[in-house]
């Protein structure tokens, strides 16, 4: 069936366009909007890769949380625009892309021989407790990888404090 | 059915691409993006694993890496607005005394 | 594969069409309450040409009137943003239709139909990510229009949204506890029984609490009152969407309708049983009927409150938000897990 290669070629051009959008625009804030694209079109990935609970987080997470941070921080900031490159080794181009392109073609020549193209059979009987859902995530979480998880609290309460510490003014 | 070796190529080349943007972009806001660029692009290669090997974990630690960058965006940005705070620009050329 | 293609297609578009009108009419149902809530009379004359139609035609004059109005683009302002954010607040609200159920099953002309979309095992997470991108309209809106009370108007809404979030899917663990699954379609399936009453509020009493903290955290997500002090008109000159004029406000009002029925229809599939009631078993037909008068009460009751109460202030807001929503969510997560620790 063609239609899986279909829909993995769209959604991989629209991440790698809005990759190279986030490069190519100048005012920060369209970057920012560039690497929203790039998130959703990675969340669709994850979809077809049987991983749907991690899509609808990484929606809600990243793209709905984090980059919201992004995008007030550069409303309040006010960021201005970049300024144009000023190349400091004008040759040095075409030294770096015939190497670029060697190492691109080196990464297809690795990569060729892994023979796994099939997504593993959904256990039947199971579907609930696949691999991906929503049950198999919350199980492993909070009984084979309970450490990692407690210690993500913690993280979260030091990023809190310490960005409140770092971003307040003196004299507050 | 796609193989493997097409999403962990896709991820190599976005990681690629973040990775050029770390280098050529002046602007700390944009550096940071691309960042975020490169942990999204892992976070690909660990679901297409996890998806072809039938292994939760993999999914898991996504999910730790995006706890992970969220406190690291709410970090790095607290410190992109004290250092715009005191010096008017963010052009990470110009950070580069520490006497202010 | 084009047969579930087709019927995916004719489904949305059924959907849409009926969402549009209930849209335009729930604009009038809002001036019709706010009217007799305040003693008087609301818009009683747009009628059919010689009918009077008790209003009812007034939507009609109203879309009329904004589609001939000029659309102004700021000189400012960053175009293709301008344009773009109706837009980006309007899909989202769109979107959450595709996976509420609105009956079982129903057979026309030899065809099992469900009443539903689409069956997304995720269904209620799909619904939560798609209230978090719907802040981007509004963000993106008031940035581009490259005016200071817009801005503001677009920074204070679009904080408020994302601190509201937090309750809102603090509350829907509290339900996703009882219910044991994400799939709106099962969720509302297991509030069958009692002759259709099992509702998700009966079976388990104490999801009132529940059901308060997600209806408030649903009133400040869709930026009603009392918490609309981003965009009311006395406040910040209408705060994100002051530059927008024509089909584009247009979008946005349509946006916030449509936030609102979403809001409800969620609360009735989550809490109210969705399409279920009694005799749905044997007129599957009653299922659908049963929904919108379900939604139909909650939409009444956010205007309801919306003409009674007064408006927050920003912090107090906020502060609300924070520091009394989120902690008494937490609470209520741990009185659910108590709850079903001492049933199991």
């Amino acid at each position: 069936m063609g239609q899986e290669k279909v829909l993995f070629i769209v959604f991989a051009v629209i991440a790698i366009a809005s990759a190279l959008n986030i490069l190519l625009q100048r005012n920060p804030l369209y970057s920012a909007l560039s690497l929203i694209g790039t998130l959703l079109a990675l969340s669709a990935l994850y979809v077809t890769l049987r991983a749907e609970f991690i899509a609808a987080v990484q929606i809600v997470v990243y793209a709905g949380a984090i980059m919201v941070l992004f995008i007030f921080v550069i409303m309040l900031l006010n960021v201005p625009k970049d300024q144009p490159q000023v190349e400091k080794q004008k040759g040095l181009r075409y030294l770096a892309i015939p190497f670029a392109g060697l190492m691109i073609a080196e990464m297809f020549y690795v990569l060729r021989p892994i023979r796994l193209s099939t997504l593993p059979p959904v256990p039947s009987g199971n579907a609930e407790q696949a691999v991906g859902t929503t049950w198999s995530i919350g199980t492993s979480l909070f009984t084979d990888y309970l450490l990692p998880f407690e210690v993500t609290s913690v993280l979260i309460l030091m990023a809190v404090v310490g960005a409140m510490v770092l971003a307040r003014r003196e004299g507050d | 059915m796609v193989p493997l070796s097409w999403y962990l190529g896709l991820s190599a080349l976005l990681f690629t691409i973040g990775a050029v943007g770390v280098f050529i972009k002046r602007n700390a806001i944009t550096i940071f993006l691309s960042i975020e660029l490169m942990l999204n692009a892992v976070n690909l290669t660990f679901v297409s694993l996890s998806g072809f090997f039938g292994d939760v974990g993999g999914q898991l630690f996504v999910f730790i890496v995006m706890t992970v960058a969220a406190a690291e965006a709410a970090v790095g940005l607290a410190i992109i607005i004290s250092i715009f705070r005191n010096r008017e620009s963010l052009n990470v050329d110009e950070v580069d005394t520490l006497k202010l | 594969m084009t047969n579930l293609l087709l019927e995916w297609v004719i489904k949305t578009i059924v959907i849409l069409l009926i969402l549009v009108t209930a849209v335009a009419y729930a604009t009038l149902m809002e001036r019709k309450v706010m009217a007799w809530i305040q003693m008087r009379v609301g818009p009683n004359r747009v009628g059919l040409g010689k009918f009077r139609l008790w209003g009812l035609m007034q939507p009609l004059a109203d879309g009329l009137k904004m589609i001939f109005k000029e659309d102004i683009v700021p000189l400012q302002a960053s175009h293709w943003l301008y344009i773009v954010a109706p837009a980006l607040s309007l899909i989202p609200a769109l979107m959450t239709f595709i996976v509420i159920p609105y009956g079982s099953q129903i057979t026309l002309f030899d065809h099992t139909i469900e009443l539903h979309v689409t069956r997304l095992n995720v269904g209620l997470l799909y619904v939560l990510a798609l209230t978090s991108v719907g802040v981007y309209g509004i963000v993106l809106a008031g940035w581009s229009s490259n005016n200071k009370y817009s801005l503001m108007g677009g920074l204070r809404s679009s904080a408020q949204m994302i601190s509201y979030e937090l309750a809102l899917g603090l509350s829907i663990v509290s339900v996703l506890l009882y219910t044991g699954t994400l799939d709106l379609v099962e969720i509302v399936e297991g509030q069958q029984g009692f002759h259709g009453l099992a509702w998700n509020i009966f079976h388990y009493p104490l999801l009132i609490l529940v059901f308060i903290i997600f209806y408030i955290a649903s009133l400040a997500e869709t930026n009603r009152t009392p918490f609309d002090l981003p965009e009311a008109d006395s406040e910040l000159v209408a705060g994100y969407h002051t530059e927008y004029s024509s089909m584009k406000f247009v979008m946005f009002q349509m946006a916030e309708y449509l936030n609102l029925i979403t809001a409800s229809s969620i609360s009735t599939t989550l809490f109210f049983g969705g399409w279920n009631g009694p005799f749905v078993g044997r007129l599957p037909l009653l299922g659908p009927v049963y929904f919108t008068v379900k939604v139909f009460v909650l939409i009444f009751l956010a205007m309801w409150i919306r003409y009674t109460v007064p408006r927050f202030r920003y912090d107090q807001l906020m502060r609300f938000g924070w520091k009394f929503l989120l902690p008494a969510a937490i609470v209520n997560i741990i009185i659910s897990s108590t709850v079903i620790l001492f049933m199991r």
